[in-house]
C-alpha cells in the first residue's frame, strides 16, 4: 500500500509539472510571440503595456478555461466509462454534448440570456445534457438490462439529431445570433465573461471533489452492477448522482466553450493504460491530463495558421476522432462486456 | 438465520419464476439448492441478495427484512460468490481488497492496515497468497474461483452464498473448492447456501438439500431424504439409479442412457 501511495504521488507530481510546462507554453504561444524572458520582463514592469494585457486579459482566461473545461470533460468521460464499463462512452458519443448544445442554442435564439442574465446559458446546457442522458439511458434498457451497443448507437443518433436541430435553429435565427452560434458550436475557449470562467472552474473542481466521494463505488462498478450491489453499493442512487455530475460537467463546459469533442474519450483511454483502473488515481489523473491536453490543443489552434485562429474543437475532433477509430479497431478495449 | 417466508417473485408479474418458497437455514448449516435448469435456483439467490424484489413474502436475516437493511449492512453480513469473474482486469490482491468496500468510510481513500491484513488472511485461507501479484486474466479458472471466494471472505460475512462454484472446473478443482467451503463452514462457522448442478457433489458435501422444481420447493431434507430415485426421476424426467457411495455412504445418483433403458425393458 505504501508503494502505491508513493507511486501515485510521483505520478501526480509529474502531471503537475507537465501542466506547468503547458501553461508556460500557452503563455508564450500566439500571434504575438513572447519568449519566457520577455514574459518575466512584462510582469515585472506591471500593468499598462499592451503585452501585459495580452498575457493577462487574453491568454490567462483561456488557460484557466482550458484547465476547467479539459478537466471537466475528461472527468465526465471517466465517470461515464466507469459506470457503463465501456471505454467508448463519453459525453460526446452519448449525445450529452449535443443535448447541451441544443439547450444553449435555444437560449441564444430565444434571447433568454438577455432577460435572465448570463447564468441562464449554463442552466440551459445542463438541462439539455440531463435530458439526453435520461433519454439515452432509458431507451437502451431492454427488460431491465442495459445494452451498451444500444446505448452507444442511441447516443450517436441523438448527436445527429441535435446537430440537425442546431442547424434548424441556425437557419431560422437572426444574423447577429447566427454568428454567435456558429463560432460557439465549433468550440472555442474565447470567453469574454469572467463570471462564466470562474463558474466553469468552480464546477469542474466541485465535480472532481464529489466524484472522489464515489471512487470506491466506481471501482466496485467495474465488476458489474450486481456485484457492486453485493459489495454494499446503493447502485441506483449512486448511478443517479453520477449521472447528474456528468451532466453538470458536460452541460456547463458546452455552454461556455461549445462542442469540444473526444477530450472525454481520448484522455481517459490513455490514462487508463498508464495508471491502471483504480479510480482513486484515475479521476485526478484524467482531470489533470484533460486540462493539459486542452490547453495544449488551444495553443496549437492559435499558432498553426497564425495570425488566424482555428477553433479548438477542430483540433480535438481530428486528433480524438482518429484515436477513437484506432481504439475501436483494437479488440482489447472491451471492458468485460461480451 | 436466513428465513424465506411464502416468497413469490419473477421478472414480470404474470409469470412468477418462484412461488410459495418457504424454508429456513440455521446458523452454521451447509445447504445446497438443487433443481433442473430453469427451475429458479439462481433467481432464488438474487432474491436473497436484494437484486430482485419479491412480489410477495419476505426474506429475513436474523429476523430482519433484507429490504429494510442498508446495502452496506447487508454486504457485511452476506457475501456472494458469482459463477464467474466478469469484471475488468486487475491484480489478484486489488481484487480481494474490493471485498473490503463495505467497511470503508465515504471520506476514506486508502484501505487501513487492518483491511490489508484481512485481505492477506483471506488469500492465505484460500491458498492463493502466491498469486497476489498476478493479474486476474493470468490465472486459471480454478484459481480464479478461489480468488472469488477470497474476496467474498474479505467481506467477513456470516452467510456465504455461492452460485455453482464448481461449474466448468475439472475434478481436482471441484473437490478442492468444495473442501475449502466445507472447511470454512466447519472451522469458521460460516453458514453456506450453495446452488449446485451436480447432484453427487451436492450429496457429498451438503448437510441439507432444497430441491426446486418449476419455481416451487419440491422437497427439502438430508441428501438421503431428497435424493431418492423416485423424486429425481419425477423432477428431472429421466431414469436414474440411486446407489450408495462406497466411501461416504451418501446417496450416489447413477445416470442411465436411453440405449441401456431400452435393453432392460
Amino acid at each position: 500500500m505504501r508503494s502505491k501511495v508513493f507511486y501515485w504521488s510521483a505520478w501526480i507530481l509529474v502531471l503537475f509539472c507537465l501542466l506547468l510546462a503547458v501553461v508556460l507554453f500557452s503563455f508564450c504561444a500566439g500571434p504575438v510571440n513572447m519568449p519566457l524572458k520577455k514574459i518575466l520582463k512584462v510582469i515585472f514592469e506591471g500593468r499598462g503595456s499592451s503585452e501585459y494585457s495580452i498575457l493577462f486579459d487574453i491568454r490567462l482566461p483561456r488557460i484557466i478555461l482550458g484547465f476547467a473545461i479539459g478537466g471537466a470533460l475528461s472527468l465526465a468521460g471517466v465517470i461515464l466509462q466507469g459506470m457503463f464499463r465501456n471505454p467508448l462512452v463519453e459525453p460526446y458519443t452519448l449525445g450529452i454534448s449535443g443535448g447541451a448544445a441544443v439547450g444553449v442554442c435555444l437560449n441564444i435564439v430565444l434571447g433568454l440570456s438577455r432577460g435572465l442574465g448570463i447564468i441562464s446559458l449554463p442552466v440551459c446546457g445542463f438541462l439539455g445534457a440531463i435530458l439526453v442522458i435520461l433519454l439515452v439511458y432509458f431507451l437502451s434498457i431492454r427488460k431491465g438490462i442495459l445494452k451498451i451497443q444500444d446505448l452507444l448507437l442511441t447516443g450517436v443518433m441523438i448527436s445527429f439529431i441535435s446537430s440537425s436541430l442546431i442547424m434548424l435553429i441556425m437557419s431560422v435565427s437572426h444574423t447577429e445570433d447566427l454568428h454567435g452560434i456558429v463560432f460557439w458550436v465549433m468550440g472555442s475557449l474565447e470567453e469574454p465573461s469572467w463570471l462564466l470562467i470562474k463558474l466553469a472552474l468552480g464546477i469542474a473542481v466541485f465535480g472532481l471533489v464529489v466524484s472522489y466521494l464515489f471512487c470506491f463505488d466506481l471501482n466496485a462498478f467495474s465488476l458489474g452492477e450486481e456485484e457492486a450491489l453485493h459489495l454494499g453499493i446503493n447502485v441506483e442512487r449512486t448511478k443517479r448522482l453520477l449521472f447528474i455530475i456528468a451532466s453538470l460537467l458536460t452541460g456547463f463546459s458546452v455552454s461556455v466553450a461549445g462542442i469540444i469533442g473526444f477530450v472525454g474519450l481520448v484522455v481517459p483511454h490513455f490514462i487508463r493504460m498508464l495508471v491502471g483502473r483504480d479510480h482513486r488515481i484515475l479521476l485526478i489523473s484524467a482531470f489533470l491530463c484533460g486540462a493539459i491536453f486542452l490547453i495544449f490543443c488551444d495553443s496549437l489552434a492559435r499558432i498553426i495558421i497564425a495570425p488566424l485562429e482555428l477553433p479548438v474543437g477542430v483540433i480535438t475532433g481530428i486528433l480524438g476522432g482518429s484515436l477513437f477509430i484506432y481504439a475501436l479497431s483494437k479488440k482489447q478495449v472491451s471492458l468485460g462486456d461480451k | 438465520m436466513l428465513e424465506l417466508k411464502s416468497l413469490a417473485c419473477g421478472y414480470d408479474l404474470k409469470q412468477p419464476v418462484l412461488q410459495d418458497i418457504e424454508f429456513k437455514v440455521n446458523e452454521k448449516e451447509f445447504v445446497g439448492i438443487i433443481g433442473p435448469n430453469g427451475s429458479g435456483k439462481t433467481t432464488l439467490l438474487r432474491v436473497i441478495t436484494r437484486i430482485l424484489k419479491p412480489n410477495k413474502g419476505v426474506v429475513l436475516l436474523n429476523g430482519r427484512n433484507v429490504w429494510q437493511m442498508k446495502f452496506r449492512e447487508l454486504a457485511k453480513y452476506v457475501a456472494v460468490v458469482p459463477q464467474n469473474f466478469g469484471g475488468i482486469d486487475m491484480s489478484v490482491e486489488d481484487f480481494v481488497l474490493l471485498g473490503r468496500i463495505p467497511y470503508l468510510e465515504r471520506l476514506q481513500f486508502f484501505e487501513s492496515k487492518m483491511d490489508l491484513l484481512i485481505a492477506q488472511r483471506c488469500l492465505s485461507l484460500t491458498d492463493t497468497f502466491k498469486l497476489k501479484g498476478k493479474l486476474m486474466s493470468e490465472i486459471s479458472g480454478g484459481e480464479r474461483q478461489l480468488v472469488l471466494i477470497a474476496r467474498a471472505l474479505a467481506q467477513e460475512p456470516k452467510l456465504l452464498l455461492l452460485d455453482e462454484p464448481t461449474a466448468h472446473l475439472d475434478i481436482t478443482h471441484q473437490v478442492s473448492i468444495l473442501d475449502l467451503i466445507k472447511k470454512l463452514n466447519k472451522e469458521l462457522g460460516l453458514t453456506v447456501v450453495m446452488v449446485m448442478h451436480d447432484l453427487n457433489l451436492a450429496s457429498e458435501y451438503c448437510q441439507r438439500l432444497v430441491l426446486i422444481n418449476e419455481g416451487r420447493i419440491y422437497k427439502t431434507g438430508t441428501p438421503q431424504e431428497v435424493l431418492s430415485y423416485k423424486i429425481i426421476e419425477e423432477v428431472y424426467k429421466t431414469v436414474v439409479v440411486v446407489e450408495k457411495n462406497p466411501v461416504s455412504a451418501k446417496p450416489y445418483v447413477v445416470l442411465v442412457s436411453q440405449e441401456e433403458r431400452q435393453k432392460r425393458n
